[in-house]
């Protein structure tokens, strides 16, 4: 047994994966970290107080393992799902009724909301610890913007569904962006943009247009939000979560109690 | 300017390299400061007139660089803005007709518009006037209700009047008018680009309401 475990570890196979011999000293435990692009975001040590549960509340974890979890459900809906107005309600309903596992679009929607509650507490805790305060400051403001995220994640899924409800919610929800300054038609600042009668910012050109690709909530809406939440968000997301990780070790590990 | 200027002054000039080679340049194209440059190109070069690239000449041409690149770069972002916003919608054309006067009835909410172009007629013993379907809360779609005679936003409980007045729920103002008048034809149309607002006084205007 020791002969073939050995002969594997020596193969050329095995070595252009793993540069490193076993973890029985120091400095092969730390190499196996430096060598792994996953294992090297995180901090090479972490303070036992640092991973107390009732310090963390582990909500950073939590997180990060719903979004992965969220990833994977959502990428298998995709193989059902068609983003058009003829078909996406129907698809929906085909995922509960005709798909095995009928559960799958409940796991991506209770995953969500879980999501948007972690990352909530998450802030609550960092705040509660201080862990905002300087080196970390940086790293606050990468976790706001992850927070934004997973909000527009959430909003931008809940038009897919395309129901009643999806709707008039975003068509609620997308109303609010008439009013960005300057860039909404009825926001601040847009009465001056324009050129006698003529308005530069109108509801034909402003930030909700934009968003909807239409004047209303619409088939350019419906295409527009499956692509911001299947691929641009998510991207966005997962590079800024990787910035965010990194930090957590370039300034310290897991801030220690105060 | 600033080659004219090197010849005259030279030692004063920063050690700059360009000296020896940018003295060629004024020989070639000013004829004037003759006899100050003469002897230094001749000292310092005296093979033929290769353009060296100086380092001021490489700073400027740097900048030129720079604003192409920030151009080119700044048209992009421009064009992939501009490329957000289609110039074709398929929507329903936002001016339409809607049938001759005769086919409304006094007092009637005409629903016959409403899906597709998000309008009630409604005609009282006056005349005709277009009432925008959208709630001026949040824009949810109100529903007509006959028995109740009040327009009813299912969203959040607006009510308004037939009229287009607002009376409960959280509604701000009235609903909005469209501009309506009679076509050549003879039939009534509806153009909803143009808006009247209660609060504004605008429902006086006579593009606002239709005389029967």
């Amino acid at each position: 047994m020791a002969k073939w475990t050995d002969k594997i570890a020596k193969s050329q196979v095995w070595k252009s994966v793993f540069r490193h011999g076993y973890p029985s000293s120091d400095r092969n435990r730390s190499l196996i970290v430096l060598s792994n692009v996953f294992l090297h975001l995180h901090p090479v040590k972490t303070r036992t107080s640092g991973i107390r549960l009732s310090y963390t509340w582990c909500m950073g974890g939590i997180s990060f393992f719903l979004f992965l979890a969220l990833t994977v459900t959502g990428v298998l809906l995709m193989f059902y799902y068609r983003p058009t107005v003829e078909y996406a309600y129907n698809d929906i309903i085909a995922l509960r009724e005709h798909v095995p596992l009928g559960i799958m679009r409940e796991l991506h929607r209770w995953g969500a909301h879980a999501m948007v509650i972690a990352v909530w507490l998450h802030m609550y805790r960092v705040f509660l610890t201080g862990s905002y305060k300087p080196p970390r400051e940086f790293n606050w403001n990468v976790g706001v913007i992850l927070l934004v995220l997973t909000l527009l994640l959430s909003f931008t899924g809940y038009l897919l569904p395309w129901d009643q409800l999806a709707m008039w919610a975003i068509t609620v929800g997308s109303n609010m962006a008439r009013a960005t300054p300057f860039l909404g038609s009825e926001g601040p600042g847009a009465a001056f943009l324009s050129l006698g009668d003529i308005k530069l910012v109108h509801a034909g050109d402003d930030v909700r247009f934009a968003l909807l690709g239409g004047r209303f909530v619409g088939a350019g809406a419906l295409l527009r939000f499956y692509v911001l939440h299947c691929v641009f968000i998510p991207l966005a997301a997962a590079f800024l979560i990787a910035i965010h990780f990194w930090r957590v070790r370039k300034d310290g590990g897991i801030s220690g109690p105060l | 300017m600033t080659e004219e200027n090197k010849p005259n002054q030279p030692e004063e000039k920063k050690p700059e390299t360009g000296v020896p080679g940018e003295t060629p340049k004024p020989v070639s194209e000013a004829p004037k400061p003759a006899a100050p440059a003469a002897p230094k190109p001749a000292v310092a070069k005296p093979a033929a007139p290769v353009k060296e690239i100086t380092r001021r000449s490489f700073i400027s041409w740097l900048a030129v660089g720079w604003i192409a690149f920030a151009a080119g770069t700044g048209g992009a972002v421009m064009s992939f803005v501009r490329y957000l916003f289609p110039n074709v919608l398929f929507e329903p054309p936002t001016s339409f007709k809607a049938g001759y006067p005769d086919d409304f009835l006094v007092g009637r909410v005409d629903e016959r518009y409403k899906n597709k172009f998000g309008v009630w007629i409604v005609r009282n013993t006056e005349g005709f006037y277009a009432l925008s379907t959208v709630c001026t809360h949040l824009g949810c779609i109100p529903n007509w209700q006959p028995a109740e005679k009040k327009y009813k936003c299912p969203c959040h409980g607006s009510g308004f009047y037939k009229d287009g007045i607002n009376f409960e729920g959280p509604a701000p103002r009235p609903l909005e008018r469209f501009k309506i008048t009679l076509a050549d034809d003879g039939q009534i149309q509806i153009d909803k680009s143009q808006t009247y607002l209660f609060e504004k006084g605008q429902w006086s205007d006579p593009d606002s309401f239709l005389k029967a």
